[in-house]
């Protein structure tokens, strides 16, 4: 029978040292121990990036990382993208109206992010191909697309 | 309560005034709902149950706040401060849809309110104050039936008060009433050039007993200041920056986790649990044998999940379900279908069919069929409750579509009455139907959860639950026959829908009254525009034992296939464009003049007479509660593996007035998009009356790369607004469907196209190598 673990990792940059069962994946840890909600519990299997995170500054499941590996690493979630929500994909998000239910909205604007600073000014054809991993129920993909590029050019 | 919301429950709410909105210290801080509510924007938001809105009940309460601002209960509706702020009930769920914002917006126009006062109170559950007159009075938000149902009232309740204000404005300065006019949030009077703000009414206003008798302009004259200009949605804010709540955010102090194995096939009870291995799972803190399945109670959503999948159950085997599967379904369907002695009960009945039919110089038949499908909503289900120590009391965290149903099915579960539940109402993430069942099975789990725990506990199914345990649209053979005249006119239209109940089981309240006309799965069959003088809808629902519910665009969804793909096959028969054989078919009435505007429109934005090389063209047109809506997809096929790729759709819409433009446009993108799926990959399959699918691995949602091009045109007309939340999702598979004949000469009659069977059907066409 596993036991619980001690680890220490930065959420946001600040330090968090938490106890869990050691497959405990991230996702858990964020949502019930450090009440960040604001990333989102879709599929728990890396198939639908609702739970969409930066880990040491790369996109990644926090569905699938699990606390034992996260010893000394950094995790970024929507909360903090920006300290007062005034990213420029946050704005963009605004203005183009993206989110129908608003489930996924964050785990999209993670990856989103992602892109745009590995790619400032990304072609159509490269963000629907980064995107893809992303599920949107609603469908807001078209505007989720706009906003990216409006984002790219208003940044 | 043992160690719960007790400070939840004494928690005075008060809401804020605008331009105040509250500051949330300490974004570490545990959840704690009665506390966390959110303002968003011009027009705030306030999540919660309305306790805030004083005395609601009672018309011309008034009640003091702290800082000395008055608040002044209008009606029902409407709470009007001293410091100018307008707090509207707002009684639809939002599950994406946007009602929460378009509903205030129609009463908000009627009133004259400044918007950037509004503040939207979603409405506590009162079935009788706030119910949608489309559904008996329930507060339940299904059907695309909102705005639709509540239009009228709003606006009516919106002149209410604006009369009342200017009839105080009007008592205050001596003047007639005919006098005064408003503007955006005051009363002006313009030959002494004197003006009131609302909120300065507000501290002397006498608010009359009954409420005034007044008239609102017909929608066609009516002048609209907010009605028909985009506000923005008062939930967008909160969903870019992870402050949206929804029900599987809610953490109350001294909660547990649930989960839950539930039955596999409906009805199944748990005979025999080998739990060692559950109990051995650190953190676990309990196993609740249920009648349905058996529950795991635990420290964190982890554990609980761990400890379910280490559970061991045997089922007993007599419920009806098992041994079913798609293949048995469409064997039986299929043969029920055809033997036209098994008489159906009449949805959609006009003339003599059978006189029509035996007139007829040709009849011809089709035969149509689908998959069952899943709601797939981004947020699994869940819920959180907190029963008494006694058992006679509860406080739920909930996202539903029906807020009245819900407190229903709670205070059923455990035997008292409804003014002992609490209900706390969330933002939904996804319903698409599937979170307004009767039964609101997945919010029953955490009160009985927390029954037996005698703790707060919240349920998250994971999505391998929320698939096998699906409620699905369900397994359809339609057959259609259709009499012709010898000039190849249609004078005879008979739709035979064989399917599994769904209104039965999904509603049996509804059912009950609905004298075995299963609207769910019906819906669709009739033919409101197309002029053919002799109709029959018959529906065949049959207890199969399978969960099926109402899923986005319910039964049209299919039966809109069947009826469009059919009209294409009758059209290539007599040798006559799709688009003028659905022209000339129409008929001539205000209602065939709309649909005619947005077929032709829609041709025109396709060039639909162009031919491109290596692509089809199809297109579809649908009557939807009377919102008229035309599509065209142009498509490709892969020959080698079978797939279809659409690389453009074309969509004009006719919803009346729409409320909120961009918003309609918003919810045709959506349902679009949702209707490319259910056509082209969604599939669920029974083996043995269960679900085989598990995830989104082998369940296929359209993703970014799936989508076509797309181009929507709102068409506008001055008529009462029909509803625009899954409109387009019934055109999309018929006019793929279409498309892929026009390139191929090959009928797909199935849905969804699946590669494998889009294969089958292009190598047993005639002339095929």
């Amino acid at each position: 029978m596993s036991q619980k673990i001690t680890t220490t990792l930065t959420v946001n940059g600040r330090r968090h040292t938490v106890t869990a069962l050691p497959d405990t994946p991230l996702l858990w840890i964020l949502r019930e121990e450090l009440k960040l909600t604001g990333t989102k519990f879709g599929c728990g299997v890396g198939q639908c990036g609702a739970c969409t995170v930066h880990i040491d500054g790369r996109p990644n499941y926090a569905c699938l990382n699990k606390i034992a590996d996260l010893e000394g690493r950094s995790v970024t979630t929507i909360e903090g993208l920006s300290p007062d929500g005034s990213h420029p994909l946050q704005r963009a998000w605004i203005a183009e109206q993206v989110p129908q239910c608003g489930y996924c909205q964050s785990g999209q604007i993670m990856r989103a992010a992602a892109l745009l600073r590995e790619k400032p000014r990304p072609t159509r054809a490269e963000i629907v191909e980064y995107m893809s991993p992303n599920i949107c129920r609603c469908g807001t993909y078209y505007r989720i697309v706009r906003a990216i590029e409006r984002a790219a050019r208003e940044a | 309560m043992p160690g719960t919301s007790d400070e939840v429950r004494g928690m005075k709410m008060v809401l804020r005034s605008a331009g105040a909105p509250e500051t949330r210290p300490g974004e570490q801080a545990a959840f704690d709902p009665g506390r966390r509510r959110f303002m968003v924007g011009a027009a705030g938001l306030t999540f919660g149950v309305a306790a805030g809105v004083p005395d609601f009940l009672g018309l011309g309460g008034r009640q003091a706040r702290a800082s000395g601002v008055q608040e002044v209960v209008l009606n029902p509706w409407v709470t009007l401060s001293t410091d100018g702020t307008v707090f509207i009930m707002s009684p639809a769920a939002e599950m994406g849809q946007g009602s929460l914002t378009a509903l205030p917006v129609i009463l908000a126009d009627e009133m004259d309110a400044d918007w950037a006062k509004v503040r939207i109170v979603p409405a506590p559950p009162r079935g009788k104050l706030y119910g949608n007159p489309l559904f008996g009075g329930e507060q339940y938000t299904a059907g695309s039936a909102t705005v639709r149902g509540y239009f009228d009232n709003l606006r009516r309740f919106g002149a209410q008060v604006r009369y009342v204000l200017m009839e105080n404005a009007a008592r205050h300065w001596n003047v007639p009433l005919a006098e005064l006019a408003t503007e955006p949030g005051a009363v002006v009077h313009a030959k002494s050039g004197r003006r009131l703000a609302y909120g300065e009414i507000a501290a002397f206003a006498k608010i009359p007993e009954r409420a005034p008798e007044v008239q609102v302009e017909p929608v066609a004259k009516a002048q609209f200041r907010l009605i028909g200009r985009d506000v923005g949605r008062i939930d967008v804010p909160s969903k870019v920056n992870g402050t949206a709540t929804y029900s599987i955010d809610v953490q109350v102090p001294g909660m547990l986790y649930g989960a839950i194995l539930r039955q596999p096939v409906e009805g199944a009870a748990p005979e025999r649990i080998e739990d060692a291995a559950a109990r051995a799972v650190e953190g676990v803190i309990g196993i609740v044998p249920l009648k349905y399945g058996v529950g795991v109670l635990a420290e964190t959503p982890w554990a609980a999940f761990k400890a379910k999948d280490a559970l061991k159950v045997t089922w007993s085997r007599s419920a009806r379900g098992w041994g079913f599967s798609n293949e048995k379904g469409f064997e039986q369907f299929a043969a029920i279908a055809r033997d036209l002695a098994k008489k159906g009960v009449a949805w959609d009945s006009k003339g003599d069919v059978a006189a029509a039919m035996a007139r007829a110089a040709t009849v011809v038949e089709g035969e149509y069929r689908a998959d069952y499908c899943y709601h797939a909503q981004m947020e699994p289900l869940n819920s959180v409750a907190a029963v008494s120590a006694k058992g006679d009391s509860v406080e739920v965290w909930v996202g539903t579509q029906s807020q009245t149903i819900t407190v229903a099915a709670v205070a059923q579960a455990l035997g008292i009455p409804e003014s002992r539940v609490k209900f706390h109402n969330f933002l939904l993430g996804g319903g698409f139907g599937r979170r307004g069942n009767r039964d609101v099975e997945f919010i029953v789990d955490s009160v009985l959860m927390s029954k037996a725990a005698g703790r707060p506990v919240k349920v998250i199914w994971t999505r391998e639950d929320d698939v096998k345990n699906g409620r699905f649209r369900p397994l359809y053979v339609n057959r259609i026959r259709a009499g012709l005249d010898a000039s190849g006119r249609i004078v005879a239209w008979h739709h035979r829908v064989v399917c599994d109940e769904v209104l039965a089981f999904m509603d049996p309240v509804r059912y009950k009254v609905s004298k075995g006309r299963d609207n769910i799965a019906m819906r669709g069959t009739e033919l409101p525009t197309y002029a053919i003088p002799d109709q029959l809808a018959e529906g065949l629902q049959q207890p199969t034992g399978m969960r099926t519910n109402p899923l986005r665009a319910i039964g049209v969804g299919q039966n809109s296939f069947a009826n469009e793909v059919f009209i294409d096959e009758l059209a290539a028969r007599q040798g006559v464009d799709p688009v003028e054989f659905r022209l000339r078919l129409l008929a001539n009435t205000p209602l065939g003049e709309r649909a005619r505007r947005v077929i032709e429109e829609v041709a025109r934005m396709a060039d639909w007479k162009r031919k491109r090389p290596g692509r089809g063209l199809g297109v579809a047109y649908l009557d939807y509660s009377g919102t008229q809506l035309a599509g065209i997809a142009e498509v490709s096929v892969d020959r080698a593996s079978g797939a279809i790729r659409v690389h453009r759709f074309w969509c004009a819409i006719d919803c009346g007035l729409a409320v909120q433009p961009d918003n309609v446009i918003a919810q045709t993108e959506s349902s679009i998009v949702y209707g490319l799926g259910l056509a082209l990959t969604e599939r669920i399959t029974i083996e043995d009356g269960q679900v085989r699918q598990s995830n989104f691995s082998d369940y296929h949602v359209p993703r970014m790369r799936d989508l076509p091009q797309l181009e929507i045109k709102l068409v506008p007309t001055r008529n009462p607004p029909t509803g625009a939340g899954q409109m387009g999702t019934p055109l999309v598979a018929p006019a793929i469907s279409n498309a892929v004949f026009q390139l191929t000469g090959v009928r797909l009659r199935q849905q969804p196209m699946l590669p494998e069977r889009v294969k089958l059907a292009l190598a047993a066409a005639p002339g095929s190598a």
